[in-house]
């Protein structure tokens, strides 16, 4: 085993599937440390279930090669299988069985014979709450709680990668909160955990390390942190009540001669803002420059983006569904790759 | 055990334990052949030239073969169910054999059509057939149609794993309900207009019904007629070694492909 496989859990390389005319991965490239979350992020129809599908040796690769837990996903899908846990965007449990018979069939399957399968199934719906519905038919569970038990499934025998897809898609904040907890466990056990979500801050929660899909393969990746910084942070007026639209246009110029972005400005929040790139500008002084040109601040801010503004930005704007834009509608699509901006 | 018997018994077992959560489904599944030999052999047969009691006994084994063939329904149903439900993909994701699904699925499915048709073999004994072919032919009989019931499981499974929508399988499952009315299974194909006679003839559905019929006692082949009905038991028996050989590799592929 070459140095890279115990590194990486997951490792691939040009990953390609086409599905008839359309090419879901164009080329992916993904290295996940062992016993690392890393977050898939991307937009409807980025590629990021195709990713965990072909991962996962449902899906075979059309091009390009991958390797999880150091077993080839083609050649020795049969070895992927034995050491991966993969819990889907839909609760892939059999809702006539209760929560109880599913864990002790999916057990029996992994060979966990007798008393030992009946035990670790007992133990994980202890775990993930499940005891007192144990004996209930699994279609009658919540959204929430079916989630659970099927990640409770994929976990029977300690998997050493367990994949996510879109884990709490659909899921109340409470029930969230309860995967989040989940997730951040096991990966503190020593599981390495890939998931796939179009939730920034669920990427941002859990995730030590983020890959930006776009279009099927990997625009950008990095810790949520240095994602962050890539594109600066975001300056942001609020102007008063009674602010004109040309004293909000003065604001706007101000913004854009300090930040050398474009301006976004939400009359209905009363705010101007700019996302500024290269860590010089300063609170003082965009208060200073707005003052100087006569515009009236009531308050400023000078903040790290959020994972959505990030988002927004690298992607060109598509799928991002929460952005700072406002009514103005959403932020100028970028063309420039990240490496240029931080060069700029 | 080889990998192949545990991991087809597990989910054998899983079907086992669904007919057990309920029952109702399966009572309600044989209730349908009986209601129909109730209604077309008495309601029907009233009008028919030769005697009800006569065409009650033609009918039994035709809703033998019927139920036998609507092995489809249920398999289509099965699988689709499972496919949309993510229940294929979570076992396509473990480290099983790749045929113990559908052959634990359809093993199930033969276990409870076993069982399933004694009701209606009683009923049909209670309104005028007669088994006049001794154990052998009994035997003979019961065989033959759990190897069509199996078979045509096999053909509903690898439906379903195309169709992967169980209200289009649902659907789709109502319109087999045809394929009885295209064979000897209720009616004899004497009277049938050329090209329909053709048809009926060669439905695999006739030469089970008329295999029955053989075994039983009930009637002998009609010499005259074409090959799969001359010789009813060896076409039975070869229509579901064939269906069986055909559809028991595509089933493994597109299980092994599905989602592709």
């Amino acid at each position: 085993m070459s140095r890279m496989d115990t590194t990486y859990t997951v490792l691939s390389e040009g990953l390609e599937k086409r599905f008839g005319g359309v090419h879901a991965l164009r080329g992916l490239d993904l290295a996940v440390a062992r016993g690392t979350v890393c977050g898939v992020l991307g937009p409807n129809g980025a590629g990021k279930t195709t990713a965990v599908r072909v991962l996962t040796t449902l899906s075979a690769p059309d091009g390009g090669s991958a390797r999880v837990a150091g077993h080839d996903i083609v050649r020795e899908a049969a070895a992927v299988r034995l050491a991966i846990g993969v819990a889907g965007q839909y609760a892939s449990v059999d809702g006539e069985l209760t929560g109880r018979e599913n864990l002790r069939l999916f057990a029996k399957l992994l060979r966990l014979r007798g008393a030992a399968g009946r035990a670790r199934a007992d133990e994980l719906l202890e775990r993930f709450g499940l005891t007192e519905a144990a004996d209930r038919a699994a279609r009658t569970y919540s959204g929430g709680m079916r989630r659970r038990l099927d990640l409770a499934s994929s976990l029977l025998t300690r998997p050493q990668v367990l994949f996510l897809d879109e884990p709490t898609t659909g899921l109340d904040p409470g029930s969230r909160g309860q995967i989040w907890t989940a997730v951040r466990e096991l990966a503190d056990e020593g599981t390495t955990v890939l998931l796939t979500t179009q939730y920034l801050e669920e990427a941002d929660r859990l995730a030590d390390d983020i890959v930006l899909i776009d279009h099927g393969r990997a625009a950008h990746r990095g810790t949520p942190a240095e994602l962050k910084s890539l594109i600066g942070s975001y300056a942001e007026a609020v102007l008063p009540e009674d602010a004109t639209q040309p004293v909000f246009l003065t604001a706007a110029g101000v913004l854009d001669r300090l930040t050398g972005a474009e301006p976004v400005i939400d009359r209905e929040h009363r705010t101007v803002g700019a996302m500024a790139t290269g860590g010089t500008l300063t609170l003082p002084r965009i208060v200073r420059e707005l003052d100087a040109a006569g515009v009236p601040v009531m308050d400023a801010s000078l903040r790290p983006p959020t994972l959505d503004e990030v988002f927004l930005r690298l992607t060109g704007g598509a799928g991002a569904t929460a952005t700072a834009a406002g009514t103005s509608g959403p932020a100028r699509p970028v063309s420039r790759t990240a490496g240029e901006e931080r060069a700029a | 055990m080889s990998t192949v018997a545990y991991d087809s018994t597990a989910v054998l077992g899983r079907h086992l334990r669904r007919i057990r959560h309920s029952p109702g489904v399966v009572v309600l599944t044989q209730t349908m052949p009986i209601t129909m030999l109730l209604f077309f052999g008495f309601v029907f047969g009233s009008a028919l030239a030769t005697p009800g009691q006569e065409y009650r006994a033609f009918l039994v084994p035709g809703l033998l073969a019927a139920t036998a063939a609507g092995g489809i329904m249920t398999g289509m149903f099965q699988s689709s169910q499972d496919v949309q439900r993510g229940v294929t993909d979570r076992f396509r994701t473990m480290p099983m054999s790749r045929i113990a699904v559908p052959l634990g699925q359809t093993a199930a499915d033969l276990l409870t059509t076993a069982i399933g048709m004694v009701p209606l073999v009683l009923v049909g004994l209670a309104v005028g057939w007669r088994i006049d072919g001794g154990v052998p032919g009994a035997l003979g009989a019961f065989g033959l149609l759990l190897l069509f019931r199996f078979a045509t499981n096999w053909v509903g499974a690898y439906l379903g794993l195309l169709i992967r929508n169980e209200e289009i399988a649902g659907q789709l499952g109502s319109v087999t309900f045809v394929l009885p009315l295209l064979s000897n299974a209720y009616i004899p194909t004497d009277g049938l207009p050329g090209w329909l006679r053709v048809v009926a003839e060669w439905n695999p559905i006739s030469a089970v019904a008329a295999a029955v019929r053989d075994l039983c006692g009930n009637a002998s082949p009609s010499a005259d007629a074409a090959w799969p009905l001359a010789n009813p038991v060896s076409s039975a028996l070869l229509w579901g070694l064939v269906i069986l050989a055909v559809f028991v590799p595509l089933t493994v592929r597109a299980y092994t492909r599905s989602g592709e």
